[in-house]
């Protein structure tokens, strides 16, 4: 039997992962995200919700996603089998559908005609905003202005899909801030208001069932695993901002304690420089956005300016759940440096003809490095969470080319 | 008995209302603090809620939230709030102290070192506005153990069974919001507001606040018939902001506005 059997079992019942998580909310708020949590418990266990939630995940995402062997790429590095869990295929580009079909699911289930969201990258709006086109619910995108800024295309395509993108003015103008309006915004309409959190953070049930949604993408690829390479890989790699790809990945695979894991934090220009997003590896357990977990802040409590070349890793906390895996061991947490992962954006660009979103290019980046440690009948599967289209202007700008 | 308590019996003994003013420490600057503390108290406040200034203040509307980013920009720290608490002690020793904030500075300093530093400091009472009753269990402890009130939320969405768990979990007063929103939103609805209230007065002996939205004295009184006090907040900061630039108008302007609240509550 798995030594981390009890993993499945949490949350406890209040959301606690170990210390971490909770409900950490004002109290206009509770009453929400109590009915919530008895609603996802109820249809979390009714058969007619999941099959609607697997029949929506086939037809209209696309799933299963394929498990695809990089070969030339691990032929080039010289060491463990890579092999790629493509969900930059699915609908919309990226993992983060999975996780709002769920929800708006769950937002037509409770009948509320309104659903808003935050985004960082522009993923999490642009999957929202489909989902609501899709449902006929009305829809409002909160995202920080600097961001409406550096992912323009995403933000067209919002509106495109009929929702309405809110740049947020206040604080560090990035997600976190667009978080909090998003979180304001609910207090003032809970009651025909629906949130569609896009991570596994924020207050109970929210890590849950977040993390619930995305675990389709580490149940394939577990079986994938077994069917393509006739058992399961040594070591998982997936990027961690917030978090959701990875534990959706990681999930599936907790008691397969032979299976390593490793989440890759954005380093930003260097831990060593302060300028980064990687609170497991440099920051401390605090209350954020509703749960407790790592945060990046300073001696007085205040959160501080992360920085990442990729916007939808560019937050200062990170989903409590993994907070209690890098607390226990589980899972490792590393970092790559925006430097490194632009090496790994063009390696996959030159040898696989695949363009990586810049987050998911942390994962490939720390892959890069571990990959020529093992040897060649080892084998890796890399979450390649979204495609790299909505980064092009960014990684141009820093190669230096214009448009 | 508190302080809080003895403010509120005197109260009912003299058939008035408390009235409890909101500004946020540091705000616009360190310097400012306790002379507008002193203000409020000669211009009829009964009780201050003093404001931890927080990065991310995700129950308050813009006017608060920029009296926080003001005060951050001044560094005031959780530190400095309880230096100028204790200078404020220096010549009041009668008005209750709350403070009201964020749980993340809290934990940063460490939950004994914060309510040591607040009891010492002369701080009667902690509001923390994310931090529920499920998750405050150890924090009611180390408060109570220094005669600290704890200061908890109702709100519109409040069950009356999680009330009177949260009404157990409280002391000194407890504060209903008036509203579903953030500080310093449009309108209240009284008459909703009475019967939520009347519910609620039904499960506890502790004294109810009003606050959210109020911004005149005809709310005020209209509040205060059916509560035990006001909390006004964001009407004031929003005056401190206009006036960041000329800081010698703003004890004047503030005592002017929670002046004319007082005569409303006492006519």
């Amino acid at each position: 039997m798995s030594k981390y059997a009890d993993l499945l079992k949490l949350p406890d019942a209040r959301g606690h992962f170990g210390r971490y998580g909770g409900r950490f909310v004002s109290e206009t708020l509770s009453f929400a995200l109590e009915q919530l949590d008895e609603q996802y418990t109820r249809l979390s266990a009714d058969p007619d919700f999941q099959a609607e939630f697997d029949r929506d995940l086939a037809l209209y995402v696309g799933r299963p996603s394929p498990l695809y062997p990089a070969e030339r790429w691990s032929k080039h590095l010289g060491g463990a089998q890579i092999w790629l869990k493509r969900e930059d295929l699915n609908h919309t580009g990226a993992h983060k559908v999975n996780n709002t079909i769920g929800q708006a699911l769950l937002a037509k289930y409770s009948g509320k005609p309104r659903v808003i969201a935050e985004t960082g990258a522009g993923q999490h709006g642009v999957a929202t905003a489909t989902v609501a086109a899709r449902l006929g619910l009305k829809c409002q995108v909160y995202m920080g202005a600097d961001d409406v800024q550096r992912q323009a295309p995403n933000v067209y395509r919002m509106k495109l899909l009929g929702a309405e993108v809110i740049p947020v003015e206040s604080g560090s103008r990035t997600l976190k801030d667009a978080m909090n309006e998003a979180l304001r915004d609910w207090v003032t309409n809970v009651d025909d208001t629906f949130y569609i959190i896009g991570t596994v953070a924020g207050p109970h049930p929210y890590p849950k069932l977040v993390r619930d949604f995305n675990a389709v993408a580490g149940r394939e690829a577990r079986e994938q695993s077994l069917a393509q390479i006739g058992r399961l890989p040594d070591a998982l790699i997936a990027c961690v901002g917030g978090g959701s790809n990875a534990l959706g990945l990681f999930h599936p695979f907790l008691t397969d304690d032979e299976v390593a894991m490793y989440g890759v934090e954005a380093g930003g220009d260097g831990l060593e420089t302060g300028r980064h997003a990687a609170p497991l590896n440099a920051g401390r357990p605090g209350v954020l956005h509703g749960n407790r977990t790592y945060l990046m802040e300073d001696a007085a409590g205040q959160i501080i300016e992360t920085h990442s070349i990729s916007a939808g890793l560019d937050y200062p906390g990170v989903g409590p759940e993994h907070s209690y895996l890098k607390d226990i061991g589980r899972v490792k947490y590393e970092v790559a440096t925006d430097t490194e992962v632009m090496d790994a954006f063009e390696d996959l660009c030159n040898f696989e003809g695949i363009i990586p979103a810049l987050e998911s290019a942390h994962a490939l980046a720390f892959a890069k490095k571990l990959a020529p440690t093992m040897k060649q009948d080892q084998h890796l599967v890399v979450n390649l969470s979204g495609r790299g289209d909505k980064d092009i202007m960014t990684v141009a700008a820093k190669q230096g080319i214009t448009l | 008995m508190s302080r809080i308590q003895a403010t509120f019996a005197q109260l009912k003994e003299n058939n008035r209302k408390a009235l409890i003013p909101y500004i946020t420490a540091g705000d616009p600057a360190p310097e400012y603090t306790v002379e507008l503390m002193h203000a409020l108290v000669e211009a009829g406040a009964d009780i201050l809620e003093l404001g931890v200034p927080f990065s991310d203040p995700m129950a308050d509307g813009p006017v608060i939230q920029k009296a926080c980013e003001r005060a951050l920009k001044h560094g005031t720290s959780t530190l400095d709030v309880f230096k100028l608490v204790t200078e404020f002690r220096k010549t009041d020793q009668k008005t209750p102290v709350v403070l009201m904030g964020y749980l993340n500075p809290v934990e940063a300093l460490g939950y004994e070192t914060f309510v040591k530093a607040a009891a010492m400091a002369g701080v009667d009472g902690v509001l923390i506005v994310d931090l529920p009753p499920e998750e405050a269990e150890d924090f009611a402890v180390l408060l109570k153990s220094h005669q600290l009130d704890s200061v908890f939320l109702l709100a519109p969405t409040t069950t009356l069974e999680r009330a009177r768990k949260i009404a157990a979990a409280g002391s000194g007063y407890l504060y209903y919001v008036s509203l579903k929103g953030v500080t310093g939103s449009a309108t209240i609805d009284v008459p909703a507001v009475a019967t939520k209230l009347n519910e609620f007065a039904g499960i506890t002996d502790l004294p109810l606040a009003v606050g959210f939205g109020i911004r005149d004295g005809k709310t005020a009184r209209a509040l205060a018939e059916i509560s035990d006090g006001v909390i006004v907040g964001s009407a004031l900061v929003g005056r401190i902001a206009e006036l960041a630039d000329r800081p010698s108008e703003m004890a004047p302007a503030l005592k002017a506005i929670l002046g004319e609240m007082r005569q409303a509550l006492d006519a």
